[in-house]
């Protein structure tokens, strides 16, 4: 037997084996097809300092927001799960319980519009950010791991993403997932001051 | 009473098939004639249950038999006639059923198309069919059975998911499950081969067609798929590289090389292997991307309700059939000897090298779609796998892809002499080049590198394609119908590149605000809001605006989109206004109401040459069929010792 002829039976042992084992984590519910679409939870936030879309002399840059709790909002005017989500925006923004910082990207490289477009939007929409970041070439979008528009992060003091929520955030999601976080790492962060 | 006759025919119909499994393996296997005789009438039998079980669960939709937990779940009594029907394949247990369904006619037909085949090969070749039936049997039966009671019954069904209430889910999931399934064939004959250790140009010839035909259904699947993606999602987008659209890409790649490695088996002699390997793994990967779509392992779309049970059964069917197969590969294939060599440059390399990036195109595909799971399972850095991955990385092989299948269409067989060609060639590149320059000069404006190379490739493929027959016909010569097959799905591949790099490269999108009587400018078109009114439906109620597109002052068209609200789910569904047409689509989806005003967000999208996308798919299906329909796959017959390259391994 010739050992290039079991070569495929090799490769595919190794894709079952792949699969067997993460079907055996989803059974004992360490792996959850929602959350392994953020390898950077628990990581550091991969910073980025990118023109304003509010204002496109001025910059947006991530470790402005050190120190504080805060939410990126990944969206575009394109996404049309980005326009239900946005009166949710306004209402969670109206909370001030965190500022959320949007990162605007475009749908593709031949998409030219999309920072009229969002300033229109903003203007017209409301802005629910306190400042939003222009993704002119994709490289931020892609630093995050996002897979699609829209989804939005909780990122810690430290600069670490506490959570994501992937697809239209709803004012109800918002409440059972992100606000006993952000309580939880506020407490957190007291107690973790003490030593 | 009529829902467990399905039931029951349905167990019966598992019992035929393992007759049909034994009496084809067994039969073939100590030449027991009359066993093997057994087998073509169990598969009729087979088929005859499956399709009263089937029956039975349309009529239990039909009757709005809200006592059967899965129509409970699936229907409702406000839903139209036509969409009680296609639910019945709306949810995953249905849809198990339809697969099965589609299976035993694959196998219907396998059965009665085959008089011609040796006793020994067709039993073997239905043994495997009949032994694949019933792992889905039993799949069906332990996991996902339709026919499940609901006592005490429910009032009323919690609906079809409204994305599916559309006509194009009448067809596209038999389409792609015909596609899918039918991969069993090739499968089945590949297995077949192996174990009679017997491979030849008849065996190739007898392959063919059959591999064209489920490779026909797959691409029909495929496009469809991607149609309705377009129209009903209202994305403007035509393919997502979501895991639902790469499980049948996946299969669909592959069988594409192995249609081509056939030719060369059959015509040459050569690749006998490989071409084994290759019909076995279109199959595999129909098995796999249902496990990937139906585990719950990945997120996509078509969120099935998953059940990790049912991706344990999957995955342990899976490994039964792959690694079955590939250790019986590697035990025998390599005994199968190629009857002649090949030159450097002849037809043999370049299907050679096209196979090559075929498989490097589904190997990216496959890596892309599990990359979520490699991450976890590896704990590698965190990198973004999406749709500008995949639409980087297939470019890789697809470039060379397009480049080589212009020149590779002007080879001839054994040795080929490329000066001899250089008038056609010549004459491809130059008509390339030069509508890669004139066609973004006069109509759209330069966009980029790859704008250029994708259009003079798709003008260089299409002159390749059509040499032949044209310069065939104008010498007198007969086309025969398998070249015409080549050249239709050649020139599907030309239009699909054209229409790939324009619509990639100028589609134009706005995102706007209108009040009633204000317009807003698409690509050269003026698209002004008339008004909004109700349209009420059935099972939704929706709101409808009036949308009417001008060019210069000009009316083109006037049209209607809507956002449906469903009352039993309770969701709210976009329906795009869409002016299809050859040169562009236009699309107009609305957004959200804007206060008391009447005004509304809406979403404008130009997107030129879409239609030939589609329409360059469907030449390549039709292609496949008329590729089939070739006299030599009917009119042979066999003897035994037939004078054809034969090789014959030792069967210990």
């Amino acid at each position: 037997m010739k050992l290039r002829f079991l070569l495929p039976l090799l490769i595919f042992g190794a894709l079952f084996a792949t699969f067997g084992f993460m079907l055996h984590r989803t059974e004992n519910g360490g792996y959850d097809p929602k959350i392994i679409q953020s390898p950077l939870l628990g990581k550091p936030a991969p910073a980025f300092r990118l023109i304003s879309v509010e204002d496109p002399t001025k910059f947006v840059d991530t470790r402005d927001y050190l120190g504080q709790i805060y939410v990126l909002n990944v969206w575009g005017t394109w996404c049309v799960g980005c326009r239900q989500e946005h009166p949710a925006l306004l209402e969670i923004a109206r909370q001030q319980l965190v500022p959320i910082v949007g990162l605007d990207t475009r749908q593709d490289s031949s998409d030219s519009n999309e920072l009229a477009n969002a300033q229109q939007w903003l203007s017209r929409l409301g802005n629910p950010y306190v400042a939003t970041a222009f993704d002119a070439d994709g490289r931020a979008a892609i630093d995050w791991g996002v897979y699609g528009a829209p989804e939005t992060f909780l990122i810690d003091a430290k600069g670490y993403v506490a959570y994501k929520h992937v697809g239209p955030l709803s004012v109800e999601a918002w409440q059972q997932k992100f606000v006993p976080r952000i309580e939880q790492l506020r407490a957190g962060s007291v107690a973790g001051s003490k030593p | 009473m009529i829902v467990e006759l399905g039931h029951f025919a349905l167990i019966l119909a598992l019992c035929m098939a393992t007759a049909q499994a034994f009496f084809g393996l067994a039969g073939a296997q100590m030449r027991h004639t009359q066993w093997m005789s057994a087998v073509r009438p169990a598969v009729a039998g087979q088929f005859v249950l499956v399709a009263l079980s089937f029956a039975c669960l349309v009529y239990a939709f039909e009757q709005n038999d809200f006592s059967v937990l899965y129509v409970a779940s699936t229907s409702n009594s406000e839903l139209p006639a036509i969409y009680r029907f296609t639910a019945v394949w709306g949810a995953h247990e249905g849809s198990m059923l339809l697969w099965m369904l589609v299976h035993v006619t694959w196998s219907m037909a396998v059965a009665a198309f085959s008089k011609q085949l040796p006793h020994g090969l067709i039993s073997r070749v239905l043994g495997v069919m009949g032994l694949l039936s019933v792992g889905y049997a039993l799949f069906i039966l332990l996991t996902s059975n339709p026919f499940e009671r609901l006592i005490p019954a429910a009032a009323d069904g919690r609906d079809l998911n409204p994305l599916l209430q559309d006509p194009a889910f009448l067809i596209h999931p038999p389409m792609l499950y015909l596609g899918y399934v039918g991969m069993a064939v090739p499968f089945a004959f590949a297995i077949a081969a192996l174990l009679e250790g017997k491979l030849d140009s008849a065996w190739a010839r007898w392959v063919r067609p059959w591999t064209n035909v489920a490779w026909m259904f797959l691409t029909i699947g495929i496009t469809l798929g991607s149609w309705w993606a377009y129209y009903e999602l209202g994305w403007g987008g035509w393919w997502f590289w979501d895991p639902s659209e790469n499980a049948p890409f996946m299969p669909w790649l592959v069988s594409t090389a192995l249609i081509h490695s056939l030719a060369v088996t059959e015509k040459r002699g050569l690749f006998k292997s490989w071409t084994l390997l290759l019909a076995i793994f279109p199959f595999s990967l129909s098995l796999l991307g249902t496990f990937i779509v139906r585990s719950g392992l990945l997120t996509s779309v078509h969120s099935f309700a998953s059940d990790p049970k049912r991706g344990l059964f999957i995955l342990g069917f899976l490994a039964i059939c792959v690694a079955g197969a590939l250790l019986l590969y590697a035990w025998r294939a390599p005994h199968f000897r190629s009857d002649a060599g090949f030159a450097g440059a002849s037809r043999e390399s370049f299907i050679l090298i096209n196979n090559a990036l075929l498989i490097v195109a589904a190997a990216i595909v496959l890596i892309g779609t599990m990359f979520p799971f490699f991450i976890d399972a590896f704990d590698l850095p965190k990198v973004s796998v999406g749709e500008p991955w995949f639409d980087a990385m297939i470019l890789l092989p697809a470039v060379p892809l397009l480049v080589l299948l212009a020149i590779g269409m002007r080879a001839s067989w054994k040795h080929a002499d490329l000066s001899k060609q250089r008038l056609s060639l010549t004459v491809g590149i130059t008509v390339g080049v030069a509508l890669a320059i004139l066609l973004p000069a006069a109509l759209y404006g330069y966009s980029s590198v790859l704008t250029s190379v994708g259009i003079a490739c798709g003008a260089w493929i299409a002159i390749s394609a059509l040499w032949d027959p044209i310069s065939r016909w104008r010498n007198g010569h007969t086309v025969s119908v398998a070249v015409l097959g080549m050249s239709i799905a050649h020139l599907g591949v030309a239009m699909f590149v054209l229409g790939v790099a324009v619509t990639k490269s100028y589609s134009d999108d706005r995102d706007i605000t209108l009040a009633p009587g204000e317009s807003a400018k698409v690509g050269i078109y003026d698209v002004r809001f008339v008004k909004i009114g109700d349209a009420p439906g059935p099972n939704y109620d929706a709101v409808e605006g009036e949308v009417i597109v001008e060019q210069d002052g000009k009316h083109i068209a006037t049209l209607h989109p809507q956002k449906r609200f469903y009352r039993v789910q309770r969701n709210v569904l976009t329906e795009a206004g869409i002016l299809a047409g050859w040169h562009r689509h236009i699309s107009v989806s609305m957004g959200e109401s804007l206060g008391g005003s009447g005004a509304w967000s809406m979403r404008l999208m130009y997107r030129p040459l879409l239609r030939f996308v589609w329409l360059g798919a469907m030449f390549m299906a039709f292609g496949g069929f008329v590729a089939a329909l070739d006299r030599r796959y009917r009119k042979v017959t066999v003897r035994a010792d037939e004078p054809l390259a034969t090789s014959t391994a030792p069967v210990n």
